[in-house]
């Protein structure tokens, strides 16, 4: 068995625990991440993407809303390239009525969101498709983030500090020591998901931030924590009906914020508490929902080409807290085990979102420096990731790249713009291991067709580049390439080129085409399935012709291959059934 | 621009099932790696464009020609030209526009000026040197077919010179000529105003503007804008008062029928009036013979007739009345083009850039001309650019069918391109 040392270990590979990885590693720390399948495989790859103001909470979570603005501040100077400045509208319709709109305002100004009431004409100007009853709108500085990419560049920022990152690693279970009421955490035992090998981790602190997994962590170690998975649905629509945040200017509730984001536009989202965060069924209802609630902003939302629909939970947290998950605060909990517990060497880090995660990891590792005994300030307010110098995200940067560089011919997902070479320094860069990492990589089958006239193209690109290369190394794959090349580049952007000369580590685990064919177009299946109407159905039905008449991939060998990707679909899909078998109708 | 809004074009993109259709039957993406197809600049890079962008992202969509085959052909109704047209003024809104793109949207303007003096005009832009330099400092192709100004006058001059003889009807049409009848073709008009006439109509022909289609298609749409406006308040009275208005240039009655009041967001009372008083020449004849009105006192034409409806005919989504009606002149063979382009597009293949790529896209019809073998005297397209482009590439003399027609009914003679004095 592997083993490894090191100061700090991370459990999670989201936003939070990849920004703990980027704090402790600032600070001086060794760290190791693990995280049991891709990078924002979980929430944070499956949130509708916004930076929040602060505005959402303003007035049932002042605590929470001041984290936001404060980071909303920091993440626009850390993050900027991953962020587009949309701004936001809280905006007030006929049916949301009494003082709400002015207890907004009024909340706004006592924590410092920048709030402006803005002529309706201006709005309308602004934003054409409006619901034209709408008679108030406030403007805040909302925006969008790429949630993929800035887990990515924290990563790259991460490794550059040294840490080493392994994903498709899965934790076993903590490793403790001690008896009762002097316990401590001393690391964990990890599994690669691909090749079943085990690792020891030593760490002389562990933090777990593993989301909504955060109860299963610690459970390992006989330590309760009731996370609260709170479900929420968003649905996205093809192309983008708005270029700015739009919110609902009333307490939060489902279906009231709509985020314009890369291409698409994404309604959100509902707030369902969950019994496993694994188990995500999409009911009927909940697009239902979204979709009234959507022709509340955007009149005629509902009969809009709708692309796709997906789940995620939150981690929330609240400490004795057994109500509803909408109602539970949406700050941060770090739970001190050597307080709480009893156990040393160990933090949770839960609850928050996305815009606070870089808080959220300077906190934790406050206390972890407490805890061990050392004083090193967080740098990461400070510390720009690479890429930065960039500027904010514009929705024309991968079309304009293109046509620049006249790329054109290069394509192989037409609908997000994603060139060969990305695909292939996606695939050099990060351990791929089926298609749905170079989506979330470089978007690759999230446009409008949903993989049909990529996927193929992907698998093949894939096991072209596998002949000839030798098995993955692992260690090669963790160390940080010599130079401060921002690595991560080629997610987002069209022209970046390492070319031949570029760090080459071939840490590809599987070499079925067919399996990656099968996986990816599944997973793009389960997505579709719940808004399978319109144009969307006529679309599908062009990629079924492509892929069951032209391709019969239904029926290629071997069949009986799996993958971490299939388990994902095949656990998790449509509402009551459990599982589907391969060879079902794409 | 104008703000999207359901029923805008730019929404059309949600119908694009990506099916690549529209790619396969560009002529111009068949001919060049400059134009990354239909699909691409289209509905698809439709879905990175905010008109509040601080630049445009797009270079590619400037060698869409605007033919307008990708409409015709897309299976689910994008609005793919329109999308193209849009993008394009977004460049232009955002960079600007080279001084060769403002005139040749100036078809009007340009017609005025030449007509002053006409032989010192057509001097002046046809001879070699002039061409050279125009190649060279406005990047007008040297060789491409630019028209040649009337020396006889105006379409207008003559209709001033005849007013006398002009029919009086309680039978009444109203004659949209556009430019290049006025100044540069006057003969289509007079072929027209004989052939309406001949059939008992009054033709009413009322100061009019261009039709704003060379602006559009160089992006250029607030001058497109008032043109179009110019147009509606000259003739949505006439539309009004229950006149047809048909026009003899497919291209300015598509214009006036779909092109300006879909792009410029044109919806009112007034726009709506004129785009459904607009009738192409044909498209208004043939319902003449289908009521039983049509006179058929035709002569034998013994002619071979290479025919090619242009790409605007096609999409009037009219079928191709001229071959209908030309079908009816006894001894004339037509030979119908399926040739997709003529490559000219307008003005596209007036520029340095795009003239190899028009006469590349044009071969196909240009080969099919020759196919027709040496008894052939002429072809035929309703477009005046298309003509123009397909006398440049085939060595061959092209008319109008109106002019087939006009000389079917022994009113013109088409060699001299004049009307036939009783």
């Amino acid at each position: 068995m592997n083993k490894i040392s090191t100061d700090i270990l991370v459990i999670g590979g989201g936003s939070t625990g990849t920004g703990v990885a980027w704090d402790a590693a600032l600070r001086g720390f060794r760290v190791v991440l693990v995280e049991k399948r891709d990078l924002t495989h979980g929430t944070t790859g499956r949130y509708h993407g916004l930076l929040h103001s602060g505005g959402r909470y303003v007035v049932k979570d002042p605590q929470s809303a001041i984290e936001c603005i404060e980071e909303n501040r920091i993440l626009r100077r850390t993050h900027t390239h991953c962020i587009e400045d949309t701004s936001g509208f809280f905006v007030v319709t006929p049916e949301d009525e009494g003082d709400y709109p002015d207890r907004f305002r009024a909340a706004c100004a006592k924590t410092g969101i920048p709030c402006e009431e803005i002529p309706l004409k201006e709005a309308f100007r602004r934003e054409p498709l409006l619901n034209p009853r709408i008679n108030r709108v406030f403007e805040v500085p909302d925006g969008s983030a790429d949630s993929f990419l800035a887990t990515h560049a924290t990563v790259q920022a991460a490794r550059q500090a040294g840490a080493q990152i392994l994903i498709y690693h899965e934790v076993v279970g903590l490793l403790t020591e001690g008896g009762e009421g002097d316990r401590r955490v001393t690391g964990a035992r990890v599994r690669d998901a691909v090749s079943g090998e085990e690792t020891v981790i030593e760490a002389a602190m562990t933090i777990n931030a593993s989301g909504a997994w955060a109860g299963q962590i610690a459970a390992t170690a006989g330590i309760p924590v009731r996370v609260i998975p709170g479900k929420g649905v968003m649905v996205a629509v093809n192309h983008r009906l708005v270029n700015t945040v739009i919110n609902r200017c009333k307490m939060p509730a489902d279906g009231d914020i709509l985020v314009p984001v890369h291409t698409v536009a994404i309604i959100g989202t509902t707030d369902e508490r969950v019994t496993d965060p694994e188990l995500l069924p999409i009911e009927p209802w909940e697009v239902q929902l979204m979709l009234d609630e959507g022709d509340k902003l955007v009149p005629g939302m509902s009969k809009a080409r709708i692309l796709r629909a997906w789940a995620g939970v939150r981690p929330l947290y609240q400490e004795g807290y057994a109500g509803d998950s909408r109602d539970a605060t949406r700050a941060l909990a770090l739970l001190d085990h050597q307080q709480r517990d009893g156990v040393s060497g160990f933090l949770t880090i839960t609850g928050g979102k996305w815009t606070t995660f870089r808080l959220m990891a300077q906190t934790t590792m406050d206390k972890a420096c407490a805890q061990l005994g050392v004083e090193r300030a967080c740098r990461t307010a400070d510390t720009p990731v690479p890429g930065t110098e960039q500027g904010y995200y514009w929705l024309g940067h991968r079309l304009h790249e293109v046509e620049e560089h006249h790329l054109q011919g290069d394509l192989v997902c037409e609908c997000e713009l994603v060139t060969r070479a990305m695909i292939e320094q996606a695939a050099q860069n990060n351990p791929t291991v089926t298609l749905d990492d170079l989506r979330r990589d470089v978007r690759l089958g999230m446009g409008p067709c949903q993989g049909g006239f990529c996927t193929f193209r992907a698998a093949g690109i894939l096991a072209e580049g596998g002949e000839g290369r030798g098995a993955r190394d692992e260690e090669e794959a963790a160390v940080p390439s010599a130079t401060s090349e921002w690595e991560v580049a080629y997610m987002q952007s069209p022209k970046h080129n390492i070319g031949a000369n570029g760090a080459r580590r071939s840490n590809r685990r599987f070499d079925n085409p067919n399996l990656l064919l099968r996986d990816f177009l599944q997973e793009r299946w389960r997505g579709l399935t719940p808004v399978l109407w319109g144009r969307q159905l006529k679309q599908e039905r062009l990629d079924e012709l492509i892929y069951l008449s032209v391709m019969n991939v239904d029926h290629l060998p071997p069949d009986d291959d799996t993958s971490p990707l299939t388990e994902f679909w095949q656990f998790d899909t449509t509402p009551g059934a459990t599982a589907h078998k391969e060879g079902d109708e794409l | 621009m104008a703000p999207i809004s359901w029923h805008s074009v730019d929404l059309s993109l949600d119908e694009c099932i990506k099916c690549n259709i529209c790619t396969s039957y560009c002529p111009v993406s068949a001919v060049t790696d400059l134009f990354p197809g239909p699909k691409y600049v289209g509905p698809q890079a439709q879905r990175f464009r905010d008109p509040d962008q601080a630049t445009s992202p797009d270079h590619s969509v400037d060698y869409c020609s605007g033919c307008r085959v990708c409409n015709e052909v897309c299976p689910t109704g994008v609005k793919i030209a329109e999308l193209n047209a849009r993008a394009r003024a977004e460049i232009v809104a955002d960079k600007g526009l080279p001084l060769r793109n403002r005139l040749l949207g100036r078809n009007e303007l340009l017609g005025k000026l030449g007509s002053f003096a006409p032989p010192l005009a057509n001097f002046g832009l046809h001879n070699p040197l002039s061409r050279f330099l125009a190649e060279k400092v406005m990047r007008i192709a040297r060789e491409a077919p630019l028209p040649t100004w009337s020396t006889t006058g105006t379409f207008r001059d003559w209709l001033k010179r005849t007013a006398k003889e002009r029919r009086k009807s309680d039978k009444k049409v109203v004659y949209y000529h556009g430019c290049a009848t006025m100044y540069y073709e006057p003969f289509i008009g007079k072929a027209a105003v004989a052939v309406m006439e001949h059939n008992g109509f009054e033709v009413i022909v009322p100061e009019q503007n261009c039709c704003g289609l060379p602006l559009l298609s160089n992006g250029e749409f607030g001058a497109a804008r008032n043109y179009h406006r110019g147009n509606v308040g000259k003739l949505a009275g006439f539309a009004r008062a229950g006149l047809p208005i048909v026009g003899t240039s497919t291209s300015c009655t598509l214009t006036l029928k779909e092109e300006a009041p879909e792009l410029l967001d044109m919806d009112d009372e007034s726009s709506v009036q004129l785009k459904m008083a607009t009738w192409d020449i044909f498209e208004w004849l043939r319902e003449l013979h289908e009521a039983g009105d049509l006179r058929t006192d035709f002569r034998t034409v013994d002619l071979k007739l290479p025919y090619h409806a242009p790409c605007q005919m096609r999409a009037h989504r009219i079928g191709k009345p001229a071959l209908e009606i030309m079908a009816l002149i006894p001894g004339l063979e037509i030979a119908e083009s399926h040739a997709r382009c003529c490559g000219i597009a307008g003005t596209y293949g007036y520029k340095v850039e795009k003239y190899q790529i028009a006469m590349d896209v044009g071969a196909e019809l240009f080969d099919f001309v020759a196919a027709q073998g040496d008894g052939v005297t002429y072809s035929a397209c309703d477009s005046e650019t298309c003509r123009w482009q397909l006398e440049h590439g085939t060595d061959l003399p092209s008319r109008h069918p109106i002019e087939i027609l006009a000389a079917a009914y022994g009113l013109y003679d088409l060699d001299r391109r004049d009307l036939i004095l009783a």
